[in-house]
């Protein structure tokens, strides 16, 4: 503020005046530069992909698993697809109630500093290398019981929960005092008040948060790596067993030389992006409609 | 498909090939079906060491059409999974198809390299591995499921590609040259090394781009061994020979690709690169690749027929398969740089559905399977190996009784 | 929250001596009790998981650091797993340097970048912007941190490096001939490099800065920066005044928490570094490792001696850097602005 106290305007400061407005030009000049430069790279990120895999992306590509012979074209990812729905989808039902049953425990019954300490290392969590996480289930489980899909969905699950945990407890603290104060002067007990009066307010907030960590690991590949192992050409159902999800597959096509491959792994990857980005997108403009008329 | 496939990667060679003399069809179907039949005579050299090679890749061989497989075991599973090398992924991946359609079983083949493979038979997370080095009596050791029945399935080339726009397929390069270069010796392309071996041609000025493989793999363990045998400064450079053939080495120099998938990717995207993979790898992509100097003194070019040579002359193999097949040959159309690629079966089996898969599958690669090798550019084993391997298939047992007695 | 008024319970506990259990009405008191236990344990899941990993990690690194020695793995950079045999324990063949140089290096590389473009981006979005455009300015920046790892090195590989390669070319023949720093910068440049990495990480670490910085500057008072503009201040000196000064830890935490990310970032960067692990490569256009692309490697085929448990030797270092980083961006961001 001193800085400025001794910057009179008048007459003889216009020349000191214009510099400063240029120099304020300038500068604001490079901070949009840095912002387009930000949102070009997503530009161009997205619009190579979709070039590149508009070209192999057709219904046969979502419904066929690859041809016998790499070199080939045609075929497609079905059994990634069907890999990545089924792992994801056993991860999502394992994160979401631990994810929200710690989110409860956080808003609702935790005090002091256990209930800090958990907080705090929930968002620890989420900064977790995957590929550790990955290597975590690699000892606990596969070692034990084989390369499985599964095993997967364990490690998925880990870097889901603390995802809508975070989410959840959001939306819980938005949930109106009233309400919870008008259930228990009615005779609710405390978990009564949360199951029937919290969470279905706050439902809409909670889905929010649990797309968008479903759209997160819809996108891990690493994991997926050291548990699932991959499974290249045959469909599989069964998560007992050794299964590939898109993000695997695109991995392993990616790094090949062979042309065709690589096309299959384009279409892969705009695939992909396309449905992280409705999942994100949808999670987004349905999370600010329920802040704009809880706030 | 086959057949299409077939057609379509016969047109692809003769593109490829248009430099080179083409003899008569007839002659070369007599001299290919010669030097497979007749296992010990050996043609006279026909060429000095540095004249244009012997114009044999052309064509295709033919068909073994081996009869000799197992009878089918019945009560069988639907599924199998496996897991191992790359150098042998474009065959299999025909293969399992090709089987899924006649006979209903799916065989899920991981391609994860060689390392990866033994691994996962070690830990009994998968029915099979596949491996191009032989599991040494240390790594059985640590399988957990007992001894191991080790079967070549085929075989198969390990050539030098290169990427030098310009330049055609056909550079020469001698084991020396090509450990100075892997090692790091020889770092640009226009080394007087490179030039004394290619008279005619200019080469660049450009950095040499080493690719080499990061997983553990048995197609490194075909090319280090050739290295180990033809070229002192790689040993030296590694520090010894027992530190500088594997399935792993420590590579002084170079971009790490995983799988052959890989170092040709790496080849392909990178100006000056040098790598070593399985020769349909190098076809599909339509790759550069070298002629490489064979025991005898002949720049050879690597072919399915030429591969074959590799194993004219062998006639007896150790009773466990476990033979190293690389540079051993002095037939003037021997390419060196050849190997096997052994399926890895536990010999006690514990569950009589995936005994009888496992056999049956086996059986049929290496009766029918071989006759589809052509079509991605694989070689067929030879007929003494090819009796030897189905004797192998015989030593399986589950809970002691043997599945094909 | 204040507890809720015990009014059934009283009541009943006065009246008559008869062991709760025995009424009906207390049956919704026991669900009560039961509930509260289990989010209590569902809640302390994370503290367990954290727990677990740090141990199941530790167990199986136990047999390489017994063999080799605990320190003797971060004091060598030299990895060779074929030079291993299980009678030798000296020199190990599993020295990590060169893959803590290699996360190291790209990610700090990285952050350098990123860090003024989001900072930058998140000035604009907060101050700059109209109102109109202020939110989906935000969200296509949010936007960056949606796209898969997988996609970001797929499009590395084929899109960026060869965008690059003409400006790598130009700067190993200039700044590469600068005597002592000129050995950072060398050649050849092959594409797949510690750079190419950074650049990647850049990318990928920006929208997470950027999301936390705007929230440290909305959170600046606004009387501060009226004040500012009402003593004739331009809009550039506003910020430079008002904004930044109180925003700098959280830009800190901000910093930290990007840095997080790019340590543990595996997929996208082993498809662009290039994979190189024999030993530290001097200069940042040469390939190299880092911690978790080699363990992306390697692990499933890791069958030399004491291979893998080195591997997981090299997990549990990663895991303790993401820890003390991640804890130390939680508690300088805390500082900044109540997240």
């Amino acid at each position: 503020m001193s800085q400025l106290a001794l910057g009179t305007p008048g007459l003889r400061n216009r020349s000191a005046l214009r510099r400063r407005r240029a120099k304020s030009a300038v500068l604001i000049g490079v901070l949009i530069a840095a912002v387009v430069v930000a949102v070009g790279v997503l530009a161009w990120v997205l619009i190579y992909v979709a070039i590149q895999g508009a070209g192999a992306l057709n219904l046969g590509f979502l419904t066929q698993t690859p041809p016998g012979n790499p070199a080939v074209a045609g075929g497609g990812f079905y059994n990634g697809i069907i890999g990545s729905l089924i792992i994801v989808g056993i991860a999502t039902l394992i994160a979401i109630p631990l994810g929200v049953g710690a989110a409860i425990y956080l808003v609702e019954y935790g005090r002091g500093r256990l209930s800090a300490t958990v907080r705090f290392f929930n968002d620890v969590l989420i900064g977790i290398p995957t590929i550790v996480t990955g290597a975590f289930i690699y000892a606990i489980w596969v070692t034990r019981f084989g390369f499985s899909g599964f095993a997967g969905s364990l490690a998925l699950a880990i870097v889901m929960m603390p995802l809508v945990t975070r989410t959840t407890e959001e939306m819980l603290r938005l949930v109106p005092h009233e309400l919870r104060e008008g259930s228990l002067a009615l005779g609710a007990t405390r978990s009564q008040t949360v199951m029937r009066v919290c969470i279905p307010t706050a439902l809409p907030g909670i889905i929010t948060g649990a797309m968008l960590a479903v759209a997160r690991a819809m996108g891990e590949t690493a994991p997926i790596l050291l548990t699932a192992l991959g499974n290249d050409l045959f469909t599989e159902y069964n998560p007992a067993k050794r299964m590939s999800t898109l993000s695997l597959q695109i991995f392993d096509n990616a790094v090949t030389g062979f042309q065709e491959g690589q096309g299959r792994a384009w279409a892969g990857a705009l695939t992909l992006i396309a449905i992280v980005l409705i999942f994100t997108l949808i999670a987004r403009f349905f999370g600010r409609r329920v802040r704009t008329s809880n706030a | 498909m086959t057949v299409e496939i077939e057609s379509l990667l016969t047109h692809e060679r003769s593109f490829w090939r248009r430099r080179r003399n083409v003899q008569g069809a007839l002659t070369l179907l007599v001299g290919t079906s010669f030097l497979a039949a007749c296992g010990s005579s050996s043609t006279p050299a026909t060429s000095a060491p540095s004249a244009t090679p012997t114009p044999v890749c052309t064509g295709t061989t033919a068909n073994p059409g081996y009869t000799n497989g197992l009878p089918t075991v019945a009560g069988q599973a639907t599924t199998l999974s496996g897991a191992g090398s790359t150098f042998v992924a474009p065959m299999m991946s025909v293969w399992t198809k090709a089987y899924a359609t006649a006979n209903s079983v799916q065989v899920a083949y991981q391609s994860v390299g060689s390392g990866a493979g033994i691994a996962q038979l070690q830990a009994e997370t998968v029915d099979f591995g596949d491996s191009d080095a032989y599991m040494k009596d240390s790594d059985i050791a640590l399988a957990k499921g007992g001894p191991v029945v080790q079967i070549p399935l085929v075989q198969a080339p390990v050539v030098v590609v290169y990427n030098l726009p310009g330049i055609a397929s056909g550079l020469k390069f001698d084991g020396d040259t090509l450990g100075k270069i892997f090692s790091g010796g020889i770092t640009t392309w226009d080394d007087p090394a490179i030039k004394a071996l290619n008279p005619g041609i200019t080469l660049p000025s450009t950095p040499i781009a080493v690719a080499h493989r990061s997983d553990g793999s048995g197609t490194t363990a075909i090319f280090t061994d050739f290295l180990t045998q033809t070229s002192p400064a790689w040993v030296t450079a590694l520090g010894g020979s027992t530190t500088s053939v594997g399935k792993t080495v420590a590579w002084p120099v170079g971009i790490g690709g995983k799988g052959n998938d890989g170092v040709s990717a790496v080849v392909s995207q990178t100006a000056g690169g040098i790598g070593y993979v399985e020769l349909d790898y190098a076809i599909a992509q339509h790759q550069t690749y070298a002629d490489v100097k064979n025991k005898a003194g002949v720049f050879v070019e690597p072919c399915q027929q030429t591969a074959a040579a590799a194993t004219v002359g062998i006639t007896s193999y150790p009773s466990d398969l476990r033979v190293d097949i690389v540079n051993q040959s002095s037939n003037p159309q021997a390419y060196p740089i050849t190997g096997l690629t052994w399926a890895l079966v536990y010999q006690n089996q514990t569950k009589a559905a995936t005994a009888a898969a496992l056999v049956n599958f086996f059986s049929w690669v290496l009766t029918k399977g071989q006759d589809l090798t052509g079509s991605v550019n694989y070689t067929p084993l030879g007929p003494t190996l090819q009796a030897l391997c189905i004797a192998q298939l015989k030593k399986i047992t589950v809970n002691g009784t043997p599945v094909s007695p | 929250m204040p507890p809720p008024a015990d009014v059934g319970g009283g009541i009943a506990a006065s009246a008559v001596r008869v062991p709760p259990l025995l009424f009906k009405r207390d049956r919704p008191r026991i669900a009560d009790r039961i509930f509260g236990a289990g989010v209590s344990m569902m809640g302390a899941i994370v503290l367990v998981v954290i727990a677990a990993m740090i141990v199941f990690l530790v167990l199986e690194g136990l047999p390489a650091m017994q063999h080799y020695g605990f320190f003797s793995f971060v004091t060598s950079s030299r990895w060779t797993p074929s030079t291993a045999f299980p009678n030798v324990t000296h020199p190990n063949p599993y020295g990590i340097l060169q893959f803590i140089y290699g996360t190291m290096l790209t990610s700090i590389i990285g952050m350098i970048i990123a860090v003024p473009l989001a900072v930058g981006a998140a000035l604009v979005i907060t101050e700059i912007a109209p109102q109109r455009i202020k939110g989906p300015l935000s969200a296509l920046v949010d936007l960056l941190a949606a796209v898969p790892s997988v996609v970001y090195g797929f499009w590395g590989i084929f899109a960026l490096i060869p965008a690059i390669k003409p400006v790598v070319d130009f700067l190993t023949t200039t700044l590469g001939t600068v005597p002592v720093i000129g050995i950072a910068f060398q050649g050849p440049f092959f594409g797949v490099s510690y750079f190419s990495a950074a650049l990647v990480l850049a990318i990928m670490v920006l929208p997470i800065i950027a999301a936390v910085c705007r929230e440290v500057f909305r959170s600046t008072p606004r009387n501060e920066k009226e004040a500012a503009l009402a003593l004739g201040a331009t809009k550039w000196e506003m910020i430079r005044i008002a904004v930044l000064p109180r925003a700098r830890s959280g830009i800190v935490g901000a910093s930290l928490l990007g840095l997080g990310r790019a340590l543990g970032e595996t997929i996208a960067v082993t498809m662009v570094i290039g994979n190189a692990v024999l030993h530290i490569n001097s200069s940042i256009f040469s390939q190299g490792a880092t911690m978790s692309s080699v363990i992306a490697n390697e692990f499933t085929e890791a069958t030399e001696p004491f291979h893998l448990s080195a591997l997981f030797v090299v997990g549990f270092w990663l895991l303790i850097v993401a820890l003390v980083v991640n804890v130390l961006a939680r508690l300088v961001a805390r500082r900044g602005v109540a997240l």
